[in-house]
């Protein structure tokens, strides 16, 4: 008798706790649907045409989404570029190079760097980095690659430029964090045996590099994730202008900033909706992405259990 | 044959020093972050800061003292929502998990942490906002719960893992019922892995900016209700921040300092008990 009265508590705790693990489940389709639902008189107004029209026209009625997604990929693309490299370079400095006395503090510097919040790395941007840009980065850019089409135009200083920086800024903690577990779960014989063969240390660290190629794609891809959906810090540096321009001094736009700066100024049902289905593209490419990563990552990470096992 | 060892000898150090150099690069941005936060947010703050409502436009003083109420009010209220769910769904993961439905399970989580905490809002708007016909601390509330799951699941569910397999036999080999062990053995053991992802949730969430911008908006009084548009810290220097008044820039840079400590600090008490611990 007292057996199955246990049996029944455990029962209980156990779809108590299953409950609330399929609560978050219902969360992100709720999530999903809530957004879809109130973006719907937006969709059916301007249907495919929403994402290809650049004309950002609210007086009008007039929306389309066109510069805001081009300005997303492109200050999120910018920071990759400039993050990227630098954070590769970080993981192998720590795993490679570094003794262990400045490893730890460098490590937690860089995880200190990943716990400031957004809005300060916003109103950092705004009065320290912008000014510094306007001053010193964009006249030498335009004095030695003017020629470029990407390099022209009047110095704002706030522009995609400025919003590439700041990300790049923000994002590396995070592809640096990766990409040194990756590297670190390598294991030590592929290293053993290129040195063995007579290899340099660093065509060591380069054969270590290629074998977690794969694990610093997915670390990429998690970056890519936050710079696309990064509000405050991009609202404030990136000039807030819905144009489409090569010129990275050009100010420019991001969903996720239109969405913050327009919000609370929409003035009727229907703009509110636009701003809603901005929000549903958004989301709809931070699920794709992060699911690209995080399969990738988990990808990785098993192979070399399985291999460690063996 | 001896030039091309020298080669590839010196292509090593040369490429080594590049990323010593980038290291480095790295570096120079966050000290900068913090010198500037230190020296121009120390000349805003003093005792009225934490104690004064914000003054209108043109008189000097004043403080941000509801707006750092109202951060603590918000992250009261998406703990009542995160806590449980993130909890209790990380015990799920690390105890039964072991099925397809915990690895789907965990794979969203993931996603959902990846979710821009801007589409957050916008959802707690649709959610609590719209029905509601008005802004309130509920909708910032609810945002800030949704983003802190996540975080917390996914740490309670490691820290759960950690704990050894021994004493759960042992408890179990006790005649102790499963849930029971799971409570009163496994959680407890593994209680200050729990509390630092707890910590880190609420670090996350209160420097959140966006998700509050069209929920809980701002307000420039003591609070009195959860029903009305309340202050919170971030939304406060980002509205000081990009005000055209020095009065206000100067307070907004106070108000990162604060939010600067406050975080660094709850993530240096995390290090410590995952220090101890393991």
């Amino acid at each position: 008798m007292n057996l199955v009265e246990k049996n029944y508590s455990d029962l209980f705790f156990k779809n108590l706790t299953k409950f609330f693990a399929l609560l978050i489940l219902v969360v992100i389709a709720l999530m999903g649907y809530e957004i879809y639902i109130n973006a719907k008189p937006a969709i059916e107004k301007f249907g495919w045409k929403f994402i290809t029209d650049e004309v950002w026209d609210p007086v009008q009625e007039n929306y389309g989404a066109l510069p805001f997604i081009y300005g997303t990929l492109v200050s999120s693309f910018l920071a990759l570029l400039i993050a990227l490299p630098l954070s590769v370079c970080i993981a192998i400095f720590l795993v490679d190079i570094a003794p262990s006395w400045i490893e730890k503090p460098f490590s937690f510097f860089i995880e200190l760097l990943a716990g400031i919040p957004s809005i300060v790395y916003g109103i950092w941007g705004f009065f320290v980095m912008v000014p510094w840009v306007r001053t010193s980065v964009e006249p030498f850019l335009a004095k030695y690659f003017g020629f470029l089409p990407f390099f022209t135009g009047p110095l704002y200083g706030v522009g995609m430029l400025s919003s590439g920086l700041i990300l790049s800024i923000m994002i590396l903690p995070i592809i640096a964090s990766i990409s040194r577990d990756v590297l670190k779960a390598v294991p030590i014989s592929q290293k053993e045996a290129s040195l063995a063969l007579g290899s340099t240390r660093w065509e060591a660290t380069r054969i270590a590099l290629s074998y977690s190629r794969s694990g610093i794609l997915g670390a990429t891809i998690l970056g890519l994730g936050r710079a696309l959906g990064e509000t405050m810090a991009v609202t404030m540096v990136i000039g807030n202008r819905p144009t489409i321009s090569a010129s990275l001094f050009e100010p420019g736009y991001t969903l996720a900033s239109v969405i913050a700066n327009e919000f609370t100024e929409a003035t009727s049902d229907l703009y509110i909706s636009v701003l809603i289905e901005l929000a549903l593209v958004l989301f709809v490419i931070a699920i794709i992405v992060n699911s690209i990563a995080r399969l990738l990552v988990w990808s990785v990470t098993r192979k070399y259990s399985s291999q460690i096992s063996n | 044959m001896n030039w091309y060892f020298y080669f590839r000898k010196s292509k090593g150090i040369l490429f080594y020093t590049l990323c010593v150099i980038s290291a480095l690069i790295a570096i120079v941005p966050l000290i900068f972050i913090f010198y500037h936060t230190l020296s121009l947010g120390l000349k805003a703050i003093n005792w009225d800061f934490f104690t004064q409502l914000p003054k209108p436009v043109g008189e000097s003083g004043g403080g941000m003292g509801n707006a750092i109420v109202g951060t603590m009010i918000l992250v009261g209220i998406g703990s009542l929502i995160g806590l449980p769910i993130g909890i209790f769904s990380g015990i799920y993961l690390s105890e039964y998990g072991n099925n397809p439905l915990g690895t789907l399970i965990r794979f969203f989580t993931e996603v959902l942490n990846g979710i821009p905490s801007i589409v957050t809002g916008v959802v707690a708007y649709s959610l609590v906002v719209i029905p509601m016909k008005h802004f309130s601390g509920y909708a910032g509330g609810v945002a800030l719960g949704i983003l802190m799951i996540p975080t917390i699941t996914r740490t309670t569910e490691e820290m759960l893992k950690l704990v050894p397999r021994s004493l759960r036999e042992a408890s179990l080999a006790l005649g102790i019922p499963e849930w029971r062990t799971i409570l009163s053995i496994v959680l407890k053991t593994g209680l200050g892995g729990v509390v630092t992802g707890i910590m880190l949730a609420i670090s996350r969430v209160a420097g959140e900016t966006a998700p509050l911008l069209f929920t809980s908006l701002n307000n420039r009084f003591w609070h009195t209700t959860l029903d009305q548009p309340i202050a919170s810290l971030t939304v406060f220097i980002y509205n000081y921040g990009v005000s055209p008044f020095d009065d206000w820039i100067a307070q907004a840079w106070g108000g990162a300092l604060v939010l600067m400590l406050l975080i660094t600090s709850l993530s240096l008490i995390v290090r410590n008990i995952t220090k101890k611990k393991f």
